[in-house]
């Protein structure tokens, strides 16, 4: 987790993507290189034969004409090998999405560092590198021979030095994101969920009504549906909500979100038991419902008066 | 029962925060939506009108961020409010040019502005390749058996110590008949990428092999030179080289200076500290990284056509001669055109 400030000076919690993710993402993404180049190869093969097939059943005799033909293919085909190594992750940062299909599917994207736009330099900067960090080993090899155990431990070394330097760093940087000022981010994405404290009646009745059906084909009565309508059944007074603060706002916002009896039971006994109430039971969600409502409210109210109480513990407020 | 209307919905919000929410919640679905749209890749289906209410919808959101953290204790609320600013964000602070308008910002001034901003490390760069010609061509005038270590016997093919005129003469004319050129051209040139990116990244390690890099080319060349200078042919083997040369060493010379540049930059970051210095100077440098591939691409094209179409030794002057003023005008001569000038004069940046 970083703390990212935008131009606008808006702070914002970046949480950077895993080694994991990036890792994965990368492994995707040559997958997805070699499938293309195996393929492309297979086809530029069966053009070519089907090319001198073709210049046969014309004339009788292979070459000529057809010289250029298959150059062209040659061509077309060098030149796509070397696009597909130095530009594919070029094209796809380069696009509104800042990730490549390896990037897309495990939820990452690169951004600028400073908080600033991404620009095109940055992107092929963190791009020019990825060819000594990953195909340079490769080629040690290539050249040397598989057989070299030099070549090897070249290779080895190389490979060594660029992985690890992203655990060396605490932004998690590879030696591309350190040159273009970039760094690598997780994709944040939340659906925006039903206020809890919101007791807006056309949505809970929509929900009840909804609930009330589900609950007739099971053969229950609508009185065992669970959902509060309408205004607060609860009362608290100053001195039962004085005893927390946002961090047991938060947990109990948690636990009636997740809404599962098992952990509702035992929230409701612990706050019923530290305020001295006990006329919640066997409706213990309306109870922490309209609880969490009430000590909202006056938390919040804290807030603007300039008050917090981060906790139970904290005494302001 | 009647459906209730958004106001009504409003004022029974019990808390204050809650009736915030309420009261914006049509902007925050509106902005998720067309980022979403975005983030799928589906811009054509984006109205007009949502891309043109984007950047004031991002802002707009943004501020009931800072407002709800300073009202709210709803954290479902903060954290989709915090992830949304955030692909907004995205969206509206990520690579936006499109690739026709940066090649044209490219082409007519930031290019040159970049190399003339590494025009020390070029300097550099020159000084150290005309020392490897020296270098090499004396290290094989002392004793010709380093002509196989920098060059293997596969590539040098008959071009070896030793060779008769005749045969040196053929090698560099009367190639005119040759099929395949163009196959050569597009090889040459996928392997020519290949050496001066590597020249260039390697300035990560302080910028130290890119010039070892430019050196041993370089020798190789003095090495060639010798050669051929052994046998009479030094000035065609000299026109035979400009063709293509001009543009190719240049671009070698711009992708070790790119390098050495980024190098200088880690090692001595000044002011900066090592991250920002770094990045500031990768960018200048993929900025003449990327054209070096572009002038990559041409002089592939002169050698695979130029040269085996100009079979006379000043016809082949000429077209090389031409190159490099063209060169060293565009990058130290040409300010940029008008209309780039009026933009970076507000970008203010290199």
């Amino acid at each position: 987790m970083r703390e990212l400030v935008t131009p606008e000076g808006i702070r914002l919690g970046i949480t950077l993507a895993s080694r994991g993710a990036r890792f994965g993402a990368l492994a995707l993404d040559l997958v997805i290189i070699g499938l293309v180049m195996i393929l492309s190869t297979i086809l530029m093969v069966y053009l070519f034969g089907s090319v001198i097939g073709f210049e046969r059943g014309l004339d009788g005799e292979g070459g000529g004409g057809t010289g250029s033909l298959q150059q062209l293919i040659a061509i077309v085909w060098i030149v796509f090998m070397f696009l597909l190594r130095s530009a594919y992750f070029l094209f796809f940062e380069l696009g509104p999405r800042g990730a490549t299909p390896g990037k897309r599917l495990t939820g990452i994207r690169i951004a600028a560092r400073d908080g600033g736009r991404l620009t095109a330099e940055m992107v092929i900067a963190r791009n020019l590198l990825r060819d000594i960090e990953l195909f340079l080993p490769i080629v040690f090899i290539a050249s040397a021979g598989a057989q070299s155990g030099p070549g090897w431990t070249a290779a080895g070394a190389w490979f060594a030095i660029f992985l690890l330097f992203p655990l060396l760093n605490r932004d998690v940087l590879r030696a591309g994101d350190v040159i273009a000022g970039t760094w690598v981010v997780e994709r944040p994405r939340r659906k925006l969920e039903q206020a809890l404290s919101a007791s807006a009646p056309a949505p809970v009745q929509a929900a009840r009504r909804k609930l009330w059906r589900v609950g007739r084909r099971k053969g229950e009565s609508e009185s065992e549906v669970p959902v509060r309508s309408g205004g607060p059944r609860y009362r608290f007074d100053e001195a039962e909500l004085a005893v927390y603060g946002e961090y047991e706002l938060q947990t109990l916002e948690r636990v009636l979100r997740e809404n599962r009896q098992a952990s509702i039971e035992p929230v409701y006994f612990a706050i019923a038991d530290k305020i001295g109430r006990n006329d919640g039971y066997n409706d213990e969600r309306a109870f922490l419902e309209d609880y969490y409502t009430q000590l909202r409210a006056r938390l919040e109210a804290g807030m603007r008066m300039g008050r917090r109480k981060a906790d139970k513990f904290s005494d302001a407020g | 029962m009647t459906a209730l209307s958004p106001d009504t919905a409003i004022e029974s919000a019990a808390l204050r925060s809650d009736r915030a929410r309420l009261e914006r919640e049509g902007d925050w679905q509106r902005l998720d939506a067309i980022v979403t749209a975005m983030e799928k890749g589906r811009l054509r289906k984006v109205s007009d009108e949502d891309l043109l209410a984007l950047p004031g919808l991002y802002r707009t959101v943004a501020s009931s961020l800072s407002i709800a953290r300073e009202t709210s204790l709803d954290a479902a609320t903060l954290a989709y409010l915090d992830a949304l600013v955030q692909r907004a964000w995205f969206v509206v602070y990520g690579p936006r040019t499109s690739l026709w308008d940066w090649l044209r910002n490219f082409l007519g001034g930031g290019w040159s502005r970049a190399v003339r901003a590494i025009g020390p490390d070029v300097a550099v760069a020159f000084a150290v390749m005309v020392a490897g010609v020296v270098a090499g061509w004396l290290l094989v005038a002392h004793d010709p058996d380093w002509y196989f270590s920098l060059m293997s016997r596969a590539a040098a093919q008959e071009r070896v110590p030793g060779a008769s005129r005749e045969v040196l003469h053929g090698t560099i004319f009367g190639n005119d008949g040759q099929s395949g050129m163009s196959v050569f051209a597009a090889q040459l040139f996928s392997n020519n990428a290949r050496v001066s990116i590597m020249a260039f990244a390697f300035g990560f390690a302080l910028g130290v092999p890119s010039l070892l890099l430019l050196v041993h080319n370089l020798a190789l060349l003095g090495a060639m030179l010798w050669l051929y200078h052994g046998v009479g042919l030094t000035l065609d083997f000299a026109g035979w080289i400009a063709v293509h040369g001009t543009t190719e060493l240049f671009a070698i010379m711009l992708s070790g200076a790119a390098g050495l540049h980024i190098g200088r930059a880690i090692a001595f970051p000044g002011k900066l500290g090592v991250l920002a210095s770094a990045a500031q100077a990768g960018r200048r440098a993929a900025m003449v990284m990327t054209g070096v591939v572009l002038m990559l691409v041409i002089a592939a094209l002169l050698e695979g056509f130029a040269r085996q179409l100009v079979d006379t030794t000043p016809g082949r002057f000429a077209i090389g001669g031409f190159m490099l003023a063209f060169w060293i005008a565009y990058f130290f001569a040409f300010r940029g055109t008008k209309r780039f000038r009026e933009q970076g004069a507000g970008e203010g940046r290199t």
